[in-house]
């Protein structure tokens, strides 16, 4: 089981690896928080790259949308083959592991990405 | 020479409510009929790899249909002039005009997610006439798990998001290829077809929970199969769904999500096979 936060620093090169991810999200540039307990991370997003990971203390910075968890509920989620309700930010967001909020917009409008993005957290996609 | 599969495909135009609609439908096998009833915005070609089981086909006549608007069958001539929207109560009947128009004698009828949901309806309602049903990821009230503003967003009538949106549903360990295949059914939607199916799937259209208890599960039994992954009809909704009809058997489905049939159909036929092995044993044949 890999360390979420860690992973998380590599996720450009990882999602960069991907040329077929990449073109799919071709048209996606925003930024998104992924809050891990209490360490927020924003995500920036350029043409379906990401193009940086930062960790905060942000001061009121400004970001689309964001998903919340805890260090735990992100653990499971990064496995090869999570447990019911852990497997998909949907499925943690109505059993109450994750809470999704902001610019919903966003999210919809480019929801395979950001999903096929995080998908690169997993154990098997490095 | 390349064998092709035992799949074979027709069209038939029936009428409903004074309007004829073309719809396509394929089958394969011969015995009991077993109707076979897609998803939300998706096609008949859910039910392929059903098709392709001689252990199912030896003994049962798998027979799955697309609904108008979706795969090959038509929309209604006059569709330009019009918004989909599926009612229960059309649901119902072009399902039962398919059934009379084919002559299927008490078939058993098996749909998925909101196939699921119309079984149980059709059990209630037609169950006289049916040899049984059987609900994959079905329940008899609708629980959503998305706002329902969704539906009006623009990226919803696109078949690449409503891929996206489903795409959680699957079960983690379900082969990638029969993953992406069933999501690309998704990618195949017309737009405003998944919506239209929504307007059934996520309404008092599709709410049943009063009726379910009326269930004669002696005359037309039911079985309600679940996946453990699938979060839009849950194993506890579908625990739920069967505690309000007297007789109805349960299955919950491991290592499956909400689409087991095309998602991981080695997985599923291990579930199947003993449940349509009981529907024959009740049949008598």
């Amino acid at each position: 089981m890999n360390d979420v936060a860690q992973v998380l620093a590599g996720l450009g090169s990882r999602v960069g690896s991907r040329p077929g991810l990449v073109h799919a999200g071709r048209r996606a540039s925003f930024t998104f928080l992924l809050e891990i307990g209490e360490r927020p991370f924003l995500v920036e997003l350029d043409r379906g790259r990401v193009a940086a990971v930062e960790e905060g203390p942000f001061v009121m910075r400004s970001w689309s949308f964001a998903l919340r968890a805890s260090a735990g509920t992100w653990q499971k989620f990064a496995c090869r083959y999570p447990e019911p309700g852990f497997h998909d930010i949907f499925a943690m967001n109505r059993f109450g592991h994750c809470r999704i909020e902001g610019d919903i917009d966003v999210l919809l409008a480019h929801l395979g990405h950001v999903k096929a993005v995080l998908s690169c957290l997993r154990d098997d996609a490095s | 020479m390349i064998e092709p599969e035992p799949i074979v495909g027709r069209y038939l135009t029936v009428p409903v409510d004074g309007r004829d609609y073309r719809l396509y439908f394929e089958e394969a096998g011969r015995g009991c009929p077993l109707v076979c009833l897609h998803t939300a915005g998706a096609h008949s070609g859910q039910f392929r790899h059903l098709m392709c089981d001689e252990t199912v086909t030896d003994r049962f006549r798998v027979i799955a249909f697309d609904m108008p608007w979706h795969g090959k069958s038509l929309p209604p001539a006059g569709w330009q002039d019009e918004e989909y929207r599926l009612t229960g109560r059309f649901y119902i009947d072009i399902i039962m005009t398919f059934i009379e128009a084919l002559g299927l004698e008490r078939p058993v009828v098996m749909g998925c997610s909101m196939g699921g949901r119309v079984v149980i309806r059709l059990a209630r309602v037609c169950g006289d006439r049916l040899g049984g049903v059987i609900g994959l990821e079905g329940t008899d009230t609708p629980e959503p798990w998305y706002d329902s503003s969704w539906t009006g967003h623009p990226q919803f009538d696109t078949g690449e998001f409503c891929s996206a949106l489903v795409s959680g549903l699957c079960a983690p360990h379900s082969p990638d290829e029969f993953r992406w295949e069933t999501l690309w059914h998704y990618h195949q939607g017309a737009g405003g077809v998944f919506r239209g199916d929504m307007h059934f799937f996520r309404t008092a259209d599709s709410e049943f929970v009063g009726d379910s208890g009326a269930i004669d599960t002696a005359a037309c039994p039911v079985w309600l199969m679940t996946g453990e992954y699938d979060y839009s009809c849950t194993p506890e909704a579908t625990l739920r769904t069967a505690a309000r009809i007297p007789g109805a058997g349960t299955v919950i489905m491991e290592r499956l999500g909400h689409f087991p049939m095309s998602e991981n159909p080695a997985q599923f036929r291990g579930y199947l096979l003993p449940v349509l092995e009981r529907l024959l044993e009740g049949r008598g044949t």
